[in-house]
């Protein structure tokens, strides 16, 4: 399963946390499904520790990891 | 699923049972490949189908006297297959290369007595079982006898090249033989280790031969023992005449016997597969057009005419089933095969369980277990298995999960309500609708409910609530119970009134789970009260039964007699009533398996250029959403307010079918019973403006309003949410439950405008807070 690389888009990191108005960062940040925990590189806020998911990670790669746990 | 219970299922399906060909012939020659090999004239692949269970090929080809064409299915429409004569022009190309198969060595001797078809046979068999083989011919040279009877049939040279074949594999020869001494038997026992006798070719009178008790030399088909332990005899005409395929085939059988009495088993043992016997296939002759024999010149078939010939063959297989559902044509199989593979991915311990789609995507309709000749559920299978998955906490979540949210939508404070009719302190009546009708036309409910009310005396109490289908569909039984349970003590409350139910799938869920719930189907009820028809339609419209009423021809009836009392002309679907099929929504398939659930209320509103005319509010609306017109039974007599066309209403969609739950509920309460509806929770006050182009991705994502809402009230309620400073878009992100949902939005005057929706389930562990 490699949720590890090649998760972030340049476009990810357009975005802007509201918050503290700092801009996002390639960071490992850990998900979770079903009990099964990675480690994924991703777009993080450094200082308010917000998380994008984009659109294309979320229904491509997520997606296919989703399925095979789900399956597993 | 045990191991004995995967038997049993295998075992109900037929698909893999022998065609009729197969199943007659004594060698089980496989007609049915012949066949296909032959209509592709593809001569050396039908070379290797004769090859695999014909002996003396070359000479058996070309007379075979065909015992199997009695049994053929095609001669049910037209003659049955030629299929001597296209083993004939099989045989008559050359006998493709292959080489020879290793054979093992054992130290057995055996001797065959006599070259007939019998004798010729058994010693080719158990040369290539790895015995020493010695034939005793009494003549000069082998088959002689043969040669000359088959002279016009059988060319020298194919008796040439499958002698030359036994004498590759080492058979020894003791030509002109004294086969009619006494003592032979003796004599032949003291040398080898076991005997076979090719009476087809000896004489078996003359013989010095001890008898059975019914004065026969050899006891029974298909041991072929005779009296004489370790002497098997074969080759004898049966009561049907001398048959040289018969011949061949006890030799086959005695070689099979001396084999096993050489390895210490008991020859008579499971012998059942060997010779003709009955099949349980079952093939549809429905819509064959019956078709002569191919005529035939003296010297058979040449390549053409062979070919044409072949491609009469029905290529015999069951797969009624699979004809007419989709999904189990989907999966490339059929029911035996999807035991096999549901049985493995319950048996699984680590991997992937690759029939989790195949298991949660059966519609659950029955259509299979009406069309099989043998009443293979798969319903059964797929529901049992899903209950036992659910269990042990193996249900992928997102197989149901959207399927089963609508279902505590319906049992929650939004929908449901259990009232007597205003003014009436009991109910004789209880009207109830289901879930999916308020849903999908929450104005007819209303319509329906005040003209049940104005017809009914006692008082007409109503019920809003979902069955629990989704649970039962999903194999959730603690859910269903659970949902049962309130039901219950909602309509108790009311004095247990009897039911006048309005949806097929409420009527079959409470049959099958409250028995005790006196119920009675809306259509028998308006068929009393007379509703009059307001809507009538252009033309004849096609009926489109809910898979639910199968069973049920009584409501299949009372949904036609009202109707064609209103004078409305029915078109009955090929696949209606009994046979009808599922729109896909069933079993939950459109939650497990959207493209499938498409494909399949694709095929079925194909079935008919008429508007369909369904009883299944989901139904209509399934067929809507593929750009069918489809009316609901009840549009005729209760028209959807301000639809000119109602066969033309769109389906509603996931997000309006929860508003008009919701709107159905707050204004009755409010308009009949003079009650405020409870004050919907504060994210549902967030207004949006969805644009044409993004409404069709919500839907397809499953993503409902009030998911968004919550999205966008949360992230500015908390302020996390990200934005992009080009578009000045915000994005954020929200876990109402399971799947996490992500919406781009700009705030535009007192609501937000929605660009982009999308959902995940995994989730980022800490997301809020470093």
């Amino acid at each position: 399963m490699s949720m590890n690389t090649d998760n972030i888009r340049p476009g990810d990191l357009e975005w802007t946390c509201c918050k503290c108005g700092g801009k996002l960062e390639p960071a490992p940040v850990v998900v979770e499904y079903l009990g099964n925990e990675f480690t994924a590189e991703l777009p993080r806020c450094p200082r308010c520790g917000l998380v994008l998911i984009s659109e294309e990670l979320a229904l491509g790669k997520m997606a296919e990891v989703e399925q095979i746990l789900e399956d597993k | 699923m045990e191991q004995l219970d995967l038997r049993q299922w295998e075992a109900r399906c037929i698909e893999e049972k022998q065609p009729w060909c197969i199943a007659a012939c004594p060698l089980h020659v496989d007609g049915r490949a012949l066949c296909a090999k032959a209509a592709a004239q593809d001569w050396a692949g039908a070379w290797q189908v004769l090859l695999r269970t014909m002996p003396l090929t070359a000479v058996l080809g070309r007379i075979c006297d065909a015992p199997c064409r009695d049994q053929c299915k095609r001669g049910e429409v037209g003659d049955p297959i030629a299929i001597h004569l296209l083993e004939r022009a099989c045989v008559s190309h050359p006998r493709p290369r292959r080489k020879p198969a290793p054979v093992p060595n054992k130290p057995k001797s055996l001797a065959v007595v006599g070259s007939g078809l019998a004798g010729l046979t058994a010693a080719g068999d158990l040369l290539r079982k790895g015995y020493q083989v010695t034939l005793y011919e009494p003549g000069a040279a082998l088959a002689q006898g043969l040669r000359e009877h088959y002279a016009g049939q059988v060319p020298d040279q194919a008796w040439d090249e499958e002698l030359e074949l036994l004498n590759k594999l080492g058979l020894k020869v003791k030509a002109e033989a004294p086969v009619d001494d006494p003592g032979i038997l003796d004599d032949l026992l003291d040398n080898h280790d076991g005997v076979f006798l090719s009476v087809d070719v000896l004489d078996p009178e003359a013989w010095p031969l001890e008898r059975g008790e019914d004065g026969r030399p050899v006891t029974a088909r298909p041991v072929q023992a005779t009296a004489r332990e370790g002497v098997f005899a074969g080759g004898l005409a049966w009561p049907e005449g001398f048959s040289p395929v018969w011949a061949a085939a006890q030799g086959r059988w005695g070689a099979a016997s001396l084999d096993r009495l050489m390895q210490g088993v008991a020859p008579g043992m499971s012998r059942e597969n060997d010779g003709p016997q009955e099949t349980r296939l079952f093939t549809s002759l429905e819509g064959v057009e019956s078709l002569p024999m191919v005529p035939a010149g003296p010297e058979g078939y040449g390549d053409e005419a062979a070919a044409t010939e072949a491609a009469r063959c029905l290529q015999c297989h069951c797969l009624e089933c699979v004809k007419v559902c989709p999904y189990l044509e989907n999966f490339g199989a059929y029911p035996k095969k999807y035991a096999r593979e549901i049985y493995n991915n319950q048996s699984i311990v680590m991997g992937a369980r690759q029939a989790n789609k195949l298991i949660n995507s059966c519609s659950l309709c029955g259509l299979c277990e009406a069309v099989c000749p043998e009443d293979f559920a798969m319903q059964d299978l797929c529901l049992a298995t899903r209950q036992g998955m659910v269990a042990k906490g193996k249900m992928p979540p997102s197989a149901h999960e959207f399927a089963l949210l609508d279902m505590r939508f319906s049992l929650g404070q939004e929908f449901r309500l259990a009232k007597h009719q205003p003014g009436h302190a009991a109910s004789a009546y209880l009207f109830y609708p289901g879930c999916q009708l308020p849903a999908s036309a929450p104005g007819q409910v209303r319509a329906v409910y005040e003209h049940l009310c104005a017809s009914l005396p006692g008082g007409v109490g109503l019920m809003l609530a979902c069955c629990g289908a989704p649970a039962y569909w999903g194999g959730q039984e603690a859910m269903l119970a659970e949902a049962l349970a309130a039901w219950k003590e909602d309509w108790q409350a009311l004095g247990s009134p009897p039911l006048i139910m309005a949806c097929p799938s409420c009527v079959d869920v409470f049959r099958r789970h409250l028995p005790e719930v006196e119920q009675r189907f809306l259509w028998e009820v308006l068929a009393e009260t007379g509703a009059p028809m307001q809507a009538p339609p252009a033309g004849a419209l096609a009926m489109h039964d809910p898979c639910t009423t199968r069973h049920d021809k009584a409501a299949q009836q009372a949904v036609r007699g009202v109707v064609g009392k209103a004078g409305v002309e029915l078109e009955e679907l090929k696949l209606g009533r009994e046979l009808t099929e599922c729109c896909g929504y069933g079993g939950l398939m459109s939650t497990a398996n959207p493209p499938l659930a498409r494909e399949v209320i694709t095929r079925r509103a194909g079935q008919s250029e008429r508007d369909y005319l369904a009883y299944c509010a989901v139904c209509r609306d399934r067929l809507a959403s593929v750009g069918k017109r489809a009316l609901h039974a009840l549009d005729l007599f209760f028209p959807p307010q301000g639809e000119d066309d109602p066969a033309a209403r769109p389906n509603p969609g996931w997000s309006q079918r929860r508003e008009n739950r919701a709107r159905l509920k707050a204004g009755l309460l409010r308009d009949l019973w003079g009650e405020e509806a409870p004050a919907m929770e504060a994210h549902r006050q967030v207004k949006l403006i969805i644009p044409p182009e993004v409404a069709p991705l919500l839907e397809e994502r499953r993503i409902l309003i009030e998911d968004i809402q919550k999205v966008i009230f949360e992230a500015e309620a908390q302020g996390d949410k990200l934005c992009h400073p080009e578009s000045g878009h915000f994005l954020a992100s929200y876990q109402p439950y399971k799947a996490v949902f992500w919406v781009e939005y700009t705030p535009e005057g007192e609501g937000y405008r929605v660009h982009n929706a999308y959902a995940h389930r995994m989730q980022v562990k800490g997301r809020a807070r470093p």
